[in-house]
């Protein structure tokens, strides 16, 4: 079984993973199905005897991948944003890097 | 082309017929070939649904890995077969990551059989076969009967999760790897770093390059996480309507 470390860590970052995806401000991500459904299943298989013990670390494996995948999107989409966001420079600003401007001809190109 | 606006207020799911929907305001989501988008499990029904409410002014597709493997599930664009697809998975073991050595530099020859010695021999264990692994050029020689063990495995798989196992091996390029995460014997974390073992050696020795190499990290994690979570939702017994997983 993998080496996920303890739930309740994993819990508290899918929560705030969660915290910092809610896209529309004004709806408390409190009241998300997402957020919810995972606090709902962590109750149900709090410890009560080893035989949920397999139950409780599929749950546990399942909230780490989730986790894993909120954050990686997040990281992912703020680098993109960072270094790749800003497009293509149009043909003036690429004009414009090596000192020249762009001829200017009236009626259009021929 | 300019990215598409958030056009909807309230993201909801309800159940249909045929599986869980996705609601944007009052319009019921639909696939890229204009099927209904409904999902077998609740659990995979949510966290699409929450794809969608993260969305903030535009609708970053390229994010949305969960709704992107139900597309590809409910569409099955390449037209692929429960056989077909399971040959192609099988088909990487061929050129498995994991079993695909370096004879130099030395050091990275000794970092591929530390770290990924372990995880081909769990694999061997688990699964009772033979697989190795090769420093020729031509890769590792695998058995006929190993191959057989692994397809009648995957063949106890619904297409959905297939459709999922599939990415996974596709994304890390190696079977073995797929079959750690999807058996819970290693994190997604330590299968994307085991997957990506080269990189993170040139990484150590060269230095790191955030726009490219944190880039890459980032997005190929988030795809083996999503390829896992979408298996093992796709594969629960409890909620899944056998009608929506015919084969």
């Amino acid at each position: 079984m993998a080496a996920l470390g303890s739930p309740l860590r994993t819990l508290r970052g899918l929560l705030r993973e969660l915290r910092y995806a809610g896209g529309r401000a004004g709806r408390p991500y409190r009241d998300t199905p997402a957020y919810q459904h995972i606090v709902a299943a962590f109750r149900a298989h709090r410890v009560t005897s080893e035989k949920l013990c397999r139950a409780q670390q599929e749950l546990h494996f399942q909230a780490a991948t989730y986790l894993c995948l909120l954050r990686s999107v997040r990281q992912h989409a703020a680098l993109h944003q960072e270094y790749h966001g800003r497009g293509e420079r149009s043909p003036e600003e690429v004009a414009g890097l090596v000192g020249f401007r762009l001829p200017q001809q009236p009626g259009g190109k021929g | 082309p300019p990215e598409r606006k958030r056009f909807y207020q309230n993201v909801s799911i309800s159940q249909g017929e045929g599986g869980f929907e996705i609601n944007l305001d009052h319009r019921k989501l639909k696939t890229p070939q204009a099927k209904l988008f409904t999902v077998p499990n609740e659990a995979l029904a949510i966290a699409v649904a929450t794809e969608w409410d993260s969305q903030k002014d535009t609708i970053k597709f390229y994010t949305m890995h969960l709704t992107t493997l139900c597309n590809t599930a409910l569409d099955n664009p390449t037209q692929r077969n429960k056989t077909q697809l399971i040959r192609a998975a099988v088909k990487f073991l061929e050129t498995d990551t994991v079993c695909y050595r370096v004879e130099e530099p030395a050091a990275l020859a000794e970092l591929q059989k530390n770290e990924w010695d372990p995880v081909v021999a769990w694999a061997e264990k688990r699964y009772n076969v033979a697989i190795g692994s090769s420093t020729s050029i031509l890769g590792p020689n695998i058995p006929a009967s190993t191959k057989e063990t692994f397809v009648s495995h995957l063949a106890s798989y619904n297409m959905w999760a297939l459709q999922g196992i599939e990415y996974v091996i596709t994304q890390l390029k190696s079977l073995i790897l797929s079959l750690g995460l999807i058996d819970r014997h290693i994190t997604v974390e330590k299968a994307v770093l085991l997957s990506r073992l080269e990189e993170e050696y040139q990484i150590q020795r060269w230095g790191n390059v955030e726009w490219a190499h944190d880039y890459d990290l980032c997005e190929l994690r988030a795809r083996a996480a999503a390829g896992t979570l979408f298996v093992h939702l796709c594969s629960e017994s409890l909620t899944v309507k056998h009608k929506l997983l015919q084969d």
